[in-house]
């Protein structure tokens, strides 16, 4: 009984589906009348990535300006800007620059190691206030940038201690942290605790086992919470700004310059940050595919 | 015996009053247990039962609330599991992704700094067939190579127990049969030390010499196959381990060679030798393949106990044998396994049958079947252990 019910839903739903099929075949040729949705989104996507691309597109050719002081107005092709990136204002743009870049790296590398035993904690073991620090720790995230760099300033000064690099290290990293131990404690969820006992029954020391075992596999989500952290850092200027005193970083220099007009070397090294991390991708992309290809090759 | 140096045989291992209590509940009540070695043991038991949190407990993953552990009569109880002579092959085989088929193998060479890791490790994947997958990723193994892989990681240590926790679960039927025989051979071979955990007794009796069938936490009772089969003590081990047909009476005679139980107006005899419990309320049972159908009344036969008429209620055809369930008025229903000698069942639903088996066949319980649930409870330790963890984890996750 049931069985015939079924052969018959089965074979109503055949007919149904090439019905389906039948009706759809005839009608697209026949088809004349352009909807509403045909024109609109693909022009609509063209115009929104227009908007969104010129101010890169209109960075990236000013670079190429041969400018005097001010960069705004077009005055005629030139590589000298690329040529001799660090010769304007003393090299103050690129002592900017390098500033940024030190910043990013340490404020990094300290996030990175706190966030990603904060992380590996807060999944793993069971302790007091292990909620409460779960919460606190996004705050950073929720906290408006100006209140965080302000109270932070506040406090800095409250203390006694004096603004200067250190300063803006230590504000980094705070924020950092966050986004690291937010990445970091998905990856460490995800990690099946039988690898790890895996490891202890195969004779790894409690080192051994991090190191060859939960580190390895930690790995996509603490360079992704790297990468994030640096460019978090590279690109913040709220919280810097506060915090800074005389030293100037990379974001903080644009801001002050753009009242006088942003020198084309801002642009150079703008665009060649933007280069850099565009091919970085670009490359991560393809060698990606190029292995899913050869594990493909090698499983016929 | 050092870690650094492979084991010369297989060592017994010896649990003494272990307990394990999680917070809120207890795994393993009171456990005592001694697997000499060389031996293939299995524990069986429902999920839950504590069976893996025995192993756990073996390997080092998991410390006992109370008791000893001594493998080859070492106390290991208070030593980690990465100093203990002994590997585990997991039931998810638990091969790290990141490395490859060889580095999986020879990782615990490695660890313990025995010379020459690779070939021994190439070794341990000729033995079971895989050699020429070696350099590959566990991802690019279908799951019944990974089950080697897994097997092929532990046994190259040369533990002196080897522990295996359900590890054919996730195969189908025929690749885990060639895994029984793969296991078993294997075992024979390297003359381990085999500890078995699972929920298949079928498996537990083709593989091991003994079994110890587990429930709530203890050992109901433990043997050779065949004894745990044809003499089940309880109620628990009658019903898991096959099918069994249980009547519950008083005892209205007893002599030195046979008891005769009422059960509901009719007199169910068992041999005196094999009933656990001689006076009062008693369940005795029978095996459904040992019990004979009949279309006729037949005679009464000394040494034989009849039962009926019934009705047959239900025949189902399995190939081999055909099982009748039979409905004897105010008794029970039971179950008859008949081989298919002939062509077709003997019996069609509806008709009248007797049955009758020999009194040396029947056994005597020490307990009653709990009749309050058909169903396993899901009130065992494991399952209160998984929802007290989940409850705990979704508390404070959602802090």
């Amino acid at each position: 009984m049931s069985g015939e019910v079924q052969a018959a839903a089965v074979l109503g739903g055949l007919t149904e589906s090439e019905e389906l099929e039948d009706r759809r075949g005839p009608q697209r040729p026949r088809r004349r009348r352009i909807g509403l949705g045909d024109w609109l989104l693909p022009v609509y996507v063209t115009l929104a990535f227009i908007f969104l691309l010129i101010p890169i597109a209109y960075t990236f050719v000013f670079s190429f300006n041969d400018s005097l002081k001010s960069n705004i107005a077009w005055r005629g092709f030139t590589f000298d800007k690329w040529l001799n990136v660090c010769n304007v204002e003393g090299g103050a743009v690129c002592e900017a620059f390098g500033n940024s870049i030190i910043i990013g790296l340490v404020s990094t590398v300290v996030a990175t190691t706190l966030g990603t035993m904060i992380a590996i904690a807060l999944v793993r073991y069971r302790f007091r206030a292990r909620s409460s620090i779960s919460l606190l720790l996004f705050l950073p995230m929720a906290t408006p940038e100006v209140v965080l760099g302000a109270g932070l300033a506040a406090q800095f000064l409250a203390v006694g201690v004096p603004k200067d690099m250190l300063t803006i290290i230590l504000a980094h990293t705070m924020f950092c942290i966050s986004f690291v131990v937010v990445t970091v404690k998905a990856r460490v969820a995800s990690l099946d605790p039988a690898l790890e006992e895996a490891g202890r029954d195969l004779y790894g020391s409690p080192r051994e086992v991090f190191w060859r075992i939960t580190f390895p596999l930690l790995t996509p989500g603490i360079m992704a919470a790297a990468l994030l952290s640096f460019a978090l850092s590279f690109d913040d200027f709220i919280i810097t700004n506060f915090n800074s005193g005389s030293v100037t970083t990379f974001p903080k220099y644009i801001y002050i310059s753009a009242s006088r007009g942003i020198p084309a070397e801002a642009n150079v090294i703008a665009s060649a940050v933007f280069i850099v991390a565009l091919a970085i991708v670009v490359i991560a992309q393809v060698s990606r595919a190029a292995r899913a290809k050869r594990l493909a090759a090698e499983m016929t | 015996m050092s870690i650094r140096e492979f084991a010369e045989s297989g060592a017994d291992l010896e649990l003494v009053g272990i307990q394990k209590r999680f917070p809120g509940f207890t795994a393993i009540e009171e456990l005592d247990l001694t697997i000499p070695a060389g031996s293939f043991f299995a524990l069986l038991g429902p999920s839950g039962c504590g069976k893996t949190t025995t192993l756990r407990l073996v390997a080092g993953l998991e410390e006992p609330t109370a008791g000893r552990i001594l493998i080859g009569g070492k106390d290991v109880t208070d030593t980690k599991a990465h100093q203990r002579p002994v590997n585990t092959v997991f039931q998810s085989y638990a091969l790290f992704p990141h490395m490859s088929i060889i580095d999986n193998v020879a990782f615990g060479l490695k660890r313990r700094r025995i010379g020459d890791a690779e070939s021994k490790a190439h070794e341990a994947l000729k033995l079971v067939e895989l050699d020429h997958l070696a350099q590959r990723r566990p991802a690019q193994l279908s799951g019944g190579q990974q089950q080697r892989v897994a097997l092929a990681r532990a046994i190259v240590n040369r533990p002196a127990l080897l522990l295996l926790d359900e590890p054919l679960g996730a195969l189908d039927l025929k690749l885990r049969r060639q895994m029984q025989l793969e296991l078993k051979t294997i075992q024979e071979e390297v003359g381990l030390t085999f500890l078995h955990v699972t929920h298949d007794q079928e498996e537990a009796m083709t593989m091991a010499d003994t079994v110890a069938v587990m429930n709530k936490g203890a050992i109901e009772q433990m043997g050779a196959p065949e004894e745990l089969y044809e003499l089940p003590r309880t109620a628990f081990v009658a019903n898991f381990l096959g099918k069994s047909n249980l009547f519950t009476g008083d005892v209205v005679g007893t002599t030195d060679t046979a008891m005769t139980v009422d059960a509901a107006g009719h007199r169910i005899t068992i041999a005196t030798a094999r009933a656990q419990r001689h006076q009062g309320l008693v369940t005795v049972g029978v095996r459904p393949e040992k019990v004979t159908l009949h279309a006729e009344q037949p005679d009464e036969v000394a040494g034989r106990n009849l039962l009926g008429p019934g009705r047959v209620i239900d025949v189902s055809f399995a190939g081999v044998s055909t099982e009748y369930i039979v409905a004897v008025p105010g008794v029970a229903t039971i179950s008859v396994f008949a081989q298919n000698m002939s062509f077709g069942p003997v019996a069609h639903e509806g008709s009248e049958v007797w049955l009758s088996w020999d009194v040396e066949h029947g056994f005597g319980l020490s307990d009653e079947p709990d009749e309050s649930s058909r169903f396993p409870a899901d009130a065992d330790t494991q399952s209160i252990a998984v929802q007290r963890r989940e409850a705990l984890l979704t508390e404070l996750e959602g802090s």
